[in-house]
């Protein structure tokens, strides 16, 4: 071996190591997310359901951005860790870790389930069938009323205090202080997949699904692992919503859901894990200042916006900040 | 005597009416490198993905190393050391050269379901990968995304993509399809490089390429094979030369 | 007098309208492959059309039809011109998520301009009523629906098959790439039937307010009851279109009569069934 290869040899695997550090500005990203407590107490409520929907667009873009899996019906996996999460606090047993970690696990056998029909699908039948069972399922939900309390949404939830010390008052110190810290664990565990060698065969699905069969890629295999450790983590979000909000209702399973998930996702750029995160404060914040403007005129809003950014601005608002400034990462 | 590393018995395609392989029959012994040309539209592609398993013959057998895998799925006979590259470059446009051929490793080392440890901590992996881009000569390549690639790097890719799986079987599908003239003789040179311990087939229409690297020729016309030889016999054959070497001189 | 004949054939009235409102798309999308998801906004502007002549200018509801029809072409050669054709070549999703914008904002539109109510329609009397057949009842509007709908449907298979133009437009949706090289315009072809089966979704539109209503949510309600008759269909095949209308208008209509706590529950489930059984639609090419 000549001796030039070896200094080669050690740039390759800096690269790798290089795109799975963290960064400067992901640092302080997270430092601003304590923000919340300390300047803007009165918003305390809307930055834990901020950081709820940012959780829930994370998993999406596992299986969006990165698989390349075209869902529509993934609120379905939202709306099953929230009932599961509901139904078993009224039972009796509100202890919030239960809960997180029965709706993860009721979401994710679902959504195991569940793969084993969406893995077979592409393109138009694949979105159709996502759509039809996020339906079927909203539609039997609505159906279950005496599980699921129906249109009235279900009633007599009540969370426990956390560690049995931290209650969840009105004041939301508790519901931010748990919200961000099961979205920070969430992302984290987003941030390994993606950093590992299976966010590197997703990618591949993605980009080329001829070319992964052809090198031997279990590709059917590959979409279920992904399918499910996102609809586990999207049920864990449906259940911190539950215990943050003492409430579950019908629109947490409903096609808005998926549809507004979608639309944040691809405001925030897909498959870059921040999209969703970046996507989610932008929407939601934006939501909130508009609440007092007729629904009806939201709508027409972010349809000029989803327009606008299809045209001009196709990997969203972390694409269009990339291309200004130099990326860290050779693939991007 | 050891059965051939590849070879099919009896295939059979149609679609519809369209007969695309009749009676498709033939041996590769191991380490050989055998060539197959027809006009365009004779099934040479076709034929390609009978074999590789994206395409159901109707009938027939296909066989790796004496071993039937007509009913293995095609990413089970990749695990069985059959690889093959694409006629156009089927890639990965936002990986870089290095991201695909480690994902390719990665793929063939089954450790591409792992989610929980770093990718920069399976060194030997990437060692791997930068020793195939190396040895094809696109190391100083191996960082920058796919698509920016000059044509003749993404068609070695191909190449590179192929290898990672240790196959002992590879097929080629016209390795040089659009390759400026310029830039072939390199792509040429890492196939004739190409361990002993690979048994390839390939596809190509250059005859010159041909003549110097195939030990034997099958000529394949409307979806049978119409000739086998060596390539003196297939360049003295009349049949041949009418249907294919005559039509080829006339820019076909 | 038995039930299953009037869920037959109301169901059936029911999957006309549904084929009349998705017809073009199928069309189209097997031509050009682009996601339309607009298509019920162009239903749902041919609707608002037929209740603006009626209502405000005093026209009598079959001459508004053709009206509803060419405004509904007009509206979607804007849009081609101007939005879709730079999408052509970009992902599904994109296409999804431009055609959705354009949904939003016409219903937000429609909103606006109508209010969110249902649209009032007075049809002619000769329209109303029922006829009296052998113990059962058949209410005419909804003969008169089948009957313009059968009607299209032999008109367009009619021209599918003996026109040139239905010759090059049944090429294109074949292999658009050998198309263009036998010469045909493919982008010309596709604009016209483009505009043709956007038109017909918004007589479908206008069709529709007596069956099911005209409010500013149609263009998305509709729309999901479209992408499933042309994804169980098959990508460009109008008599994939046609069968998986009827099923899923009989099996709609089936589904609320029969078990009503369910509710569209049916209608879903049959599609799921159908895909998993031809993930290309019963037509579809594989």
């Amino acid at each position: 071996m000549a001796a030039d290869t070896a200094p080669a040899l050690a740039e390759p695997h800096a690269r790798f190591a290089a795109a799975s550090r963290w960064g400067a500005v992901e640092v302080v990203f997270w430092l601003a997310t304590l923000l919340p407590f300390f300047v803007a107490q009165d918003y305390l409520v809307l930055a834990s359901q901020i950081a709820i929907t940012a959780l829930f667009a994370v998993s999406l873009d596992l299986i969006l951005g990165y698989a390349g899996v075209v869902s529509l019906g993934h609120a379905a996996f939202f709306g099953l860790g929230a009932y599961a999460a509901g139904i078993v606090s009224k039972a009796g047993w509100g202890e919030p870790l239960l809960g997180l970690l029965l709706g993860g696990a009721v979401a994710g056998i679902v959504g195991y389930g569940a793969s084993f029909i969406i893995a077979r699908f592409r393109h138009l039948a694949l979105i159709m069938i996502t759509l039809g069972m996020g339906e079927l399922l909203a539609q039997a939900a609505n159906s279950a009323s005496w599980l699921t309390g129906g249109n009235d949404g279900l009633q007599g939830v009540k969370t426990m205090p956390l560690f049995g010390v931290l209650d969840f008052d009105l004041y939301g110190y508790t519901a931010y202080g748990y919200a961000l810290a099961v979205l920070f664990l969430g992302f984290l565990v987003a941030r390994r997949i993606t950093n590992a060698p299976f966010g590197l065969a997703l990618r591949g699905i993605r980009e080329n699904f001829v070319r992964m069969a052809a090198i031997g890629a279990p590709t059917l295999p590959h979409i279920r692992k992904a399918y499910t450790i996102a609809a586990i983590i999207a049920g864990v979000a449906g259940a911190v919503l539950t215990e943050t909000t003492e409430t579950v209702s019908l629109e947490t399973l409903g096609f808005q859901r998926s549809a507004d998930v979608l639309v944040m996702l691809i405001l925030g750029g897909v498959g870059r894990l921040y999209g969703g995160i970046v996507g989610a404060i932008i929407y939601m914040i934006a939501r909130d200042q508009f609440s007092d403007v007729n629904p009806q005129y939201w709508y027409f809003w972010i349809g000029l916006l989803l327009i606008a950014v299809v045209m001009f601005l196709p990997n969203g608002i972390l694409g269009g900040l990339e291309r200004i400034l130099p990326s860290r990462r050779s693939g991007g | 005597m050891s059965p051939p590393a590849l070879g099919t018995r009896g295939l059979n395609k149609s679609f519809g009416s369209l007969v695309v392989a009749k009676d498709i029959a033939f041996g590769v012994p191991p380490g050989e490198r055998y060539a197959l040309i027809g006009p365009n539209g004779a099934g040479k592609t076709t034929l390609i993905n009978l074999i590789t398993g994206m395409l159901q013959p109707d009938l027939g057998e296909i066989f790796l190393g004496g071993e039937d895998v007509t009913a293995l799925a095609p990413q089970d006979r990749v695990a069985l050391g059959l690889a093959r590259t694409f006629q156009i470059s089927t890639l990965f446009p936002h990986l870089s050269a290095l991201e695909s051929v480690t994902l390719a490793v990665c793929e063939r080392r089954r450790v591409s379901g792992h989610w929980l440890r770093r990718l920069a901590r399976y060194r030997d992996v990437i060692d791997e990968a930068h020793a195939i881009l190396d040895s094809l000569g696109l190391a100083r390549a191996a960082h920058r995304p796919t698509q920016t690639l000059a044509y003749g790097q993404q068609r070695l890719l191909e190449i590179a993509l192929a290898l990672a799986s240790r196959p002992k079987v590879l097929l080629l599908d016209e390795p040089g399809a659009g390759v400026p003239k310029d830039e072939c003789a390199e792509l040429f040179a890492v196939i004739a490089n190409l361990s002993r311990d690979i048994t390839i087939l390939f596809i190509e229409h250059d005859m010159d390429v041909v003549f110097r690297f195939a030990s034997r020729i099958i000529v394949m016309v409307g979806g049978t094979i119409l000739r086998e030889g060596t390539p003196a016999e297939i360049a003295a054959d009349a049949r041949v030369r009418e249907v294919y070497l005559g039509k080829a001189r006339h820019g076909g | 007098m038995w039930p299953v004949i009037g869920v037959l054939f109301d169901g059936f009235a029911y999957g006309m309208l549904l084929f009349l409102l998705s017809v073009g798309l199928t069309v189209t999308l097997g031509m050009m492959n682009f996601v339309n998801l607009a298509h019920c906004s162009f239903a749902m502007l041919g609707g608002y059309v037929t209740v603006t002549l009626m209502n405000r200018f005093g026209w009598p509801f079959f001459a508004t039809l053709p009206a509803s029809f060419l405004a509904a072409a007009a509206a979607s050669v804007l849009f081609e011109r101007v939005l879709y054709r730079h999408l052509y070549q970009r992902s599904d999703l994109d296409q999804c998520l431009l055609t959705i914008g354009i949904v939003f904002v016409s219903v937000a539109a429609a909103a606006y301009l109508f209010g969110t109510v249902q649209q009032p329609v007075h049809l002619p009397d000769y329209l109303h009523g029922a006829l009296a057949v052998g113990g059962q009842s058949f209410a005419v509007y909804r003969m008169v629906l089948i009957g313009i709908a059968l009607l299209l449907t032999g008109a367009l298979v009619a021209g599918l098959e003996l026109t040139r133009f239905g010759a090059m437009v049944r090429a294109a949706v074949d292999n658009q790439r050998v198309a263009r090289g036998l010469g045909i315009n493919v982008g010309r072809v596709f604009a016209l039937t483009f505009a043709l089966g956007s038109g017909l979704a918004g007589l479908g539109g206008s069709l529709a307010i007596d069956i099911v209503g005209l409010d500013h949510a149609f263009a998305f309600n509709y729309l999901i009851y479209v992408l499933i008759v042309v994804s169980v269909g098959g990508l460009g095949s109008i008599g994939g279109s046609f069968a998986a209308a009827t099923l899923l208008g009989i099996s709609d209509m089936a589904g609320k009569y029969y078990f009503p706590q369910f509710g569209a529950f049916l209608i879903y489930l049959v599609m799921i069934v159908l895909l998993m059984w031809r993930p290309a639609g019963i037509f579809g090419k594989r």
